[in-house]
């Protein structure tokens, strides 16, 4: 077998041209290896080598990402390589921050696997870790030997399409959750961890908990009475025949929906999607998850300006909140592209 | 109380001129247990269909799966508040026919039940491909309310499962176990020297095809209590639910409760079993509050330093585990949490909808958003056209070949929350 074609991307003063000073660096390529690319072709150990190495500098790259990343981009495509290696970046922020995006954009553009590493508090490892295999360095330069046999592993089974696991390969975990069948039965596993942490002794949990996003809520409306005022709900109301086909779990989607001439949601006309709750009542009288008669008696009555002539349902049940994010952020974008100044958000 | 366990391990099943076990195979007369089952007024029809381990067939929607049981001494009955008398169970002796099953099957009543395949890469997410399956098909009359129509077909389920049970009334058990529960006073002063554990079993009250009981009454209207495990073993607790059915806990994963089973095998020597906790999971913050205050309450009155809290369901209860865990661990009671995750199709997402610190031991029981794709079998049994809407279906779910892809929380026991499976999942 033809050994694997590999392209490095490193920084200025990895990359041998200077320091600091030359952080305005703009892209540049050398056929073969520079600086630690010596040592990372030896860990190649003959399956792969590097044929080309592409360079930026820090400041350079964080003023221009896009210009440069597409200039990188191409730079690396022209050596036809079979993986890319970036870094490692240590602790070195705006080189960490390259490296991930550099990686992230070969993996996106040209479909091949990029390694990088970095130091777990390197900023870069946030931004970049659910989006391409970052290996655990250490913080300095100083753990330049231990990176790099590390990282050359990891790649050559990525390019060779085995499965890894971070313990093994010594990635950052990428938080990315995968189903395998365990040797024990759940209440088991969960008898032995309750014996370890009653005994004191050591055990690990098989899902460390997330950290939550917390959106600080906008400052109060200043007169209500001149508002416009929307419905979203992931309660799942829509019209009846659910038009949209919103899974009744773990949704794909949301609709948006006329509430033009509408002043009383029924059980004739409307319905909920949700798998989640007794839908019995919320079919009923869908206005009990989505309150649009009581909020044209509030318009009536002046005590707001206007209900928003729609409204955006999805299905809350089982929905992935990255699905739930995206959801909202588009719902967001829409509402406020439509002036309306605040928004009821109802569950179920 | 002592209860013995008699287990009769069923071979082999087929339809039969009576209903009775010979040499471990089952035979169901099939006529007779049709006819039980509409002597309810509110069935239209019903039929009766088997399904063995490794047959190209799949069920959909199943409602509820159910262990045949019968009790041959002691007070009451299976399924006391259902069937029968309500005197309370937990002793004596009970026959089980261990590797049958009753599993229900009709026409949709919400969006939320489930699959069982009997072969192929689905059959190893459900734990109801290996058993012997006495598959009841009912429909109700037309007009029936959805929470009437529910009734109808969790009560066929039950009175099949006590008809079949009767089988093993005169037949000799091939293994039996032995479960003592001693009175609290009796269980505080046995086995000095080693900690005190209970169980916390979180039931799912959430309204249609939401629902648990426990002696009949509908587990939203409790506030937590003690139960005896034994009680759990006859039936005191029973399911009205399989929303999303890959984590719920159909009747026959009640009946054989995992998490108490495992508890009685280290009791005595790592540490000592003193209670189970029923609690539920109601949908208001004030019951939610209520109840995690009075589960912590009641394990504070136990006086134990650890409990293992499994969870039902996903979602909103997320946030009824994380009370109870906190509660728990705010009293110095160390726990070991059990759920399962919705991480998404990619298993990007964050897995619950509601965390604590304290939760620092945690068995999960897979992500139940992992899609899979399901063969075309030969045989359907129930109704086909439903997995585009069932939880964990979407537009598309049944393709045209005959083929389903579906998300694994569409599959009956897949991620259950109870352990009563291997499936789990790791961050990669």
């Amino acid at each position: 077998m033809s050994k694997l074609r590999v392209v490095h991307y490193l920084n200025q003063f990895f990359g041998q041209i200077g320091g600091e000073d030359k952080a305005d660096t703009a892209p540049l390529k050398k056929d073969g290896v520079v600086g630690p690319g010596m040592a990372l072709n030896g860990a190649f150990k003959g399956e792969a080598e590097i044929v080309g190495t592409v360079i930026c500098g820090d400041s350079h790259f964080a003023e221009n990402m896009d210009a440069d990343l597409s200039q990188i981009i191409g730079f690396i495509k022209e050596y036809k390589p079979d993986l890319v290696v970036a870094g490692p970046a240590f602790n070195a922020g705006r080189y960490g921050t390259a490296c991930g995006a550099v990686a992230e954009a070969v993996q996106a553009q040209l479909g091949i696997p990029a390694v990088t590493g970095m130091y777990v508090e390197n900023p870069g490892t946030d931004m970049y870790k659910k989006a391409v295999y970052i290996v655990s360095t250490p913080d300095s330069a100083v753990g330049m030997r231990d990176a790099v046999p590390k990282m050359a592993a990891l790649a050559l089974k990525l390019a060779k399409n085995q499965s890894v696991t971070p313990e093994e390969d010594h990635y950052i975990s990428r938080g990315i959750r995968k189903n395998f069948f365990a040797e024990e039965i759940g209440a088991r596993r969960a008898v032995d961890m309750l014996v370890a942490k009653l005994a004191g002794k050591p055990f690990t949990t098989e899902l460390p908990m997330p950290a939550f996003d917390r959106v600080p809520p906008n400052p109060a409306i200043k007169d209500i009475t001149k508002a416009t005022i929307a419905l979203v709900t992931s309660g799942g109301i829509v019209p009846k025949g659910n038009p949209d086909h919103i899974e009744s779990s773990s949704a794909s989607k949301y609709g948006k929906y006329s509430l033009a001439g509408v002043t009383d949601l029924t059980a004739e006309t409307h319905a909920t999607a949700h798998g989640g709750y007794d839908p019995v009542y919320a079919n009923e009288d869908a206005d009990r998850v989505l309150p649009v008669d009581v909020m044209r008696d509030l318009e009536k009555e002046g005590k707001i300006g206007k209900l928003h002539e729609f409204w955006y349902a999805t299905v809350g049940n089982g929905t992935a909140v990255a699905s739930a994010a995206k959801f909202g952020r588009s719902i967001a974008e829409d509402l406020k592209a439509a002036g309306v100044h605040a928004v009821i958000v109802t569950s179920t | 109380m002592r209860l013995t366990l008699g287990k009769i391990t069923i071979k082999g099943l087929d339809f039969g001129s009576a209903t009775r076990v010979e040499n471990g195979k089952l035979f169901v007369n099939k006529e007779e247990l049709v006819a039980l089952i509409r002597e309810d007024s509110r069935v239209a029809s019903a039929e009766v269909f088997l399904a063995r381990p490794g047959e190209s067939v799949r069920i959909v929607p199943v409602k509820d799966v159910i262990e045949p049981r019968v009790k041959v001494e002691g007070p009451g009955n299976i399924f006391p508040g259902f069937i029968g008398k309500l005197d309370p169970v937990g002793s004596g002796r009970t026959h089980v026919l261990q590797g049958a099953a009753v599993v229900t099957t009709g026409k949709i009543v919400g969006f939320q039940e489930g699959i069982i395949d009997m072969t192929g890469p689905g059959a190893q997410f459900t734990p109801f491909s290996q058993t012997f399956n006495v598959v009841v098909k009912v429909e109700p009359v037309a007009g029936l309310h959805q929470h009437d129509h529910e009734n109808v077909v969790r009560m066929a389920g039950f009175k099949a499962a006590a008809y079949i049970g009767e089988a093993g009334r005169n037949t000799a058990p091939d293994t039996e176990e032995v479960y003592e529960w001693p009175s609290l006073a009796e269980a505080m002063t046995k086995h000095p020297g080693l900690p005190k554990v209970a169980y916390v079993y979180m039931l799912q009250t959430q309204g249609l095809l939401h629902d648990t009981y426990v002696y009949g009454v509908d587990a939203k209207r409790i506030i937590p209590t003690l139960i005896s495990p034994t009680e759990v073993f006859d039936g005191a607790i029973v399911s009205g639910n399989c929303v999303s059915a890959c984590d719920k806990n159909p009747t026959y994963v009640h009946l054989n409760q995992p998490i108490i089973t495992e508890l009685f095998k280290r009791h005595g020597k790592d540490y000592n079993f003193v209670g189970v906790i029923i609690t539920n999971e109601n949908v208001t913050l004030a019951d939610k509050e209520r109840s995690s205050n009075y589960t912590s309450r009641l394990a504070e009155m136990l006086g134990v330093d650890a409990a293992i809290v499994s969870e039902e369901g996903f979602g909103n209860p997320d946030a009824d585990l994380v009370m109870n865990c906190r509660k728990l661990e705010q009293k110095g009671i160390k726990t070991v949490l059990v759920t399962d995750e919705y991480a998404g199709r990619d298993g990007s997402s964050q897995s619950l909808a509601d965390t604590t610190p304290e939760a620092n031991a945690v068995i999960t029981a897979g992500n139940a958003n992992e899609t899979i794709v399901l063969p075309k079998l030969d045989t359907l049994i129930g109704h086909i056209d439903v997995v585009d809407v069932i939880a964990g279906g979407f537009s598309g779910s049944l393709r045209p070949d005959g083929t389903i892809e579906v998300e694994i929380q569409a599959l009956t026991g897949a991620t259950s929350e109870v352990g009563f499976i291997k499936l789990t999942a790791k961050g990669m």
